[in-house]
């Protein structure tokens, strides 16, 4: 048994009986919050089949293949994996992206691999850089966002190479 | 790839750059390339064209490489069998993001949000100076975060909308950030979640054998890149004064 294991059971335990003291209806609660999940999940199917068309498209023709040759012979000089770029340059962009590339990594190098779980943590720790940003300071109006996107961006990288030491040294 | 760009390009400026190139052939390859670097420098820049030109520049490659690889029925494989795993992936999502909402609708209507608010009081003293004695701005930056940290991204989202309200009421300069709403957004964009659930749910149906294994990693790797994400705010913050 993992203490990681034990995390799920106790928040969802601790939640609900929170609640229930609290005088919360939580039954009728969770129904109303969970209509909004899965309308949000709904939502982000026209990102998945577009991104999932495009990267198959790409990868089957024989496309990614040639572009990895390519890059094969720089990122090996720094030890990056290469089938983590697509994941890195996307994840910014689109979550709905980010999870057809990340599902594409899984089926093709298994979940309990190096690659697997680095991009797991990756997908983990990043976020929606341009979609948050845009909707954030467009709701108020602000068009000079200043060092923001710099920042985040740095962020983005500093996350990508954590989570391959991370990796490399706890598995 | 450079030579794929460069063709498209030459395509749609050839018309007045047609009497340059008769002039001087290899200058106007040159200056052709240097544009295409340009455009592409661009794209990574300007946000909103990022994603459109992505997809675009896959499938545009994607046709390419099938006539030259010779199997141009990759085209009809892919759109036939493969685009299907999108509603297995959705289908898988659904009841895992419903059910998590759905708890976090029960832990909205109670106050420990507020609680967990005035605990974090400490951080928005160094954060977010510009509104550290607005109560209603201090309030929503911390809904948001509480709201982040615990994934609930809809919650967080309606939170940060409210927050930047109340931090655009103080600001001077309408159109431009202020401190406090570049770290605030920074600190959004920096992924402060807890637990990545739909990570470990798509982990699990990919037959991992143990999918919860990335949760401790995932915390180690998002404090750190929240800890350089508000370093480097801070770091810019004092530059650009």
């Amino acid at each position: 048994m993992r203490i990681s294991d034990l995390v799920l059971p106790i928040l969802i335990g601790l939640i609900l009986f929170y609640g229930i003291s609290k005088g919360v209806d939580v039954y009728s609660a969770f129904v109303e919050g969970a209509i909004d999940g899965a309308k949000s999940a709904l939502k982000i199917f026209p990102y998945i089949l577009a991104i999932i068309f495009a990267i198959n498209l790409f990868i089957q023709s024989g496309a990614e293949a040639f572009i990895v040759d390519i890059l094969t012979p720089i990122t090996a000089l720094v030890g990056f994996p290469t089938e983590l770029l697509s994941l890195s340059i996307v994840k910014p962009l689109s979550g709905g992206g980010s999870l057809g590339v990340f599902q594409t990594i899984l089926d093709n190098y298994g979940a309990d691999s190096f690659i697997g779980r680095s991009a797991s943590v990756i997908m983990g720790s990043s976020e929606t850089i341009f979609y948050t940003t845009a909707v954030y300071f467009g709701s108020v109006g602000i068009s000079n966002y200043r060092y923001t996107i710099k920042v985040g961006l740095l962020s983005h990288a500093a996350t990508i190479f954590a989570a391959l030491i991370v990796c490399k040294l706890m598995f | 790839m450079v030579n794929f760009i460069y063709v498209i390009l030459s395509d749609s400026e050839g018309s007045h750059l047609s009497g340059l190139s008769l002039q001087n052939d290899k200058l106007n390859v040159l200056y052709h390339q240097a544009e295409a670097y340009r455009i592409i420098c661009l794209y990574f820049i300007v946000g909103k064209n990022y994603m459109n030109s992505l997809w675009f520049g896959l499938i545009f490659l994607g046709l390419l490489f099938s006539f030259i690889n010779k199997s141009p029925e990759t085209v009809t494989n892919v759109l036939f069998f493969e685009i299907e795993k999108s509603v297995e992936l959705i289908l898988n999502l659904i009841p895992i993001m419903a059910f998590w909402t759905g708890l976090m609708r029960i832990v909205e209507k109670t106050s420990i949000l507020n609680k967990l608010s005035s605990l974090i009081k400490p951080f928005v003293r160094y954060l977010f100076k510009d509104v550290q004695n607005d109560v209603k701005a201090v309030n929503a930056i911390l809904m948001t975060l509480a709201a982040n940290l615990f994934g609930i991204g809809n919650s967080a989202t309606a939170f940060g909308i409210k927050a930047m309200q109340e931090m655009q009421k103080s600001n001077l300069n309408k159109k431009t950030a202020t401190n406090a709403m570049c770290m605030f957004l920074i600190i959004n964009v920096s992924s402060i979640q807890l637990i990545p659930l739909n990570i470990i749910k798509l982990r699990a149906d990919s037959g991992s054998s143990a999918p919860s294994e990335i949760m401790v990693p995932t915390l180690i790797v998002t404090s750190f890149s929240t800890m350089a994400a508000v370093i480097l705010a801070k770091y810019f913050e004092r530059k650009e004064l």
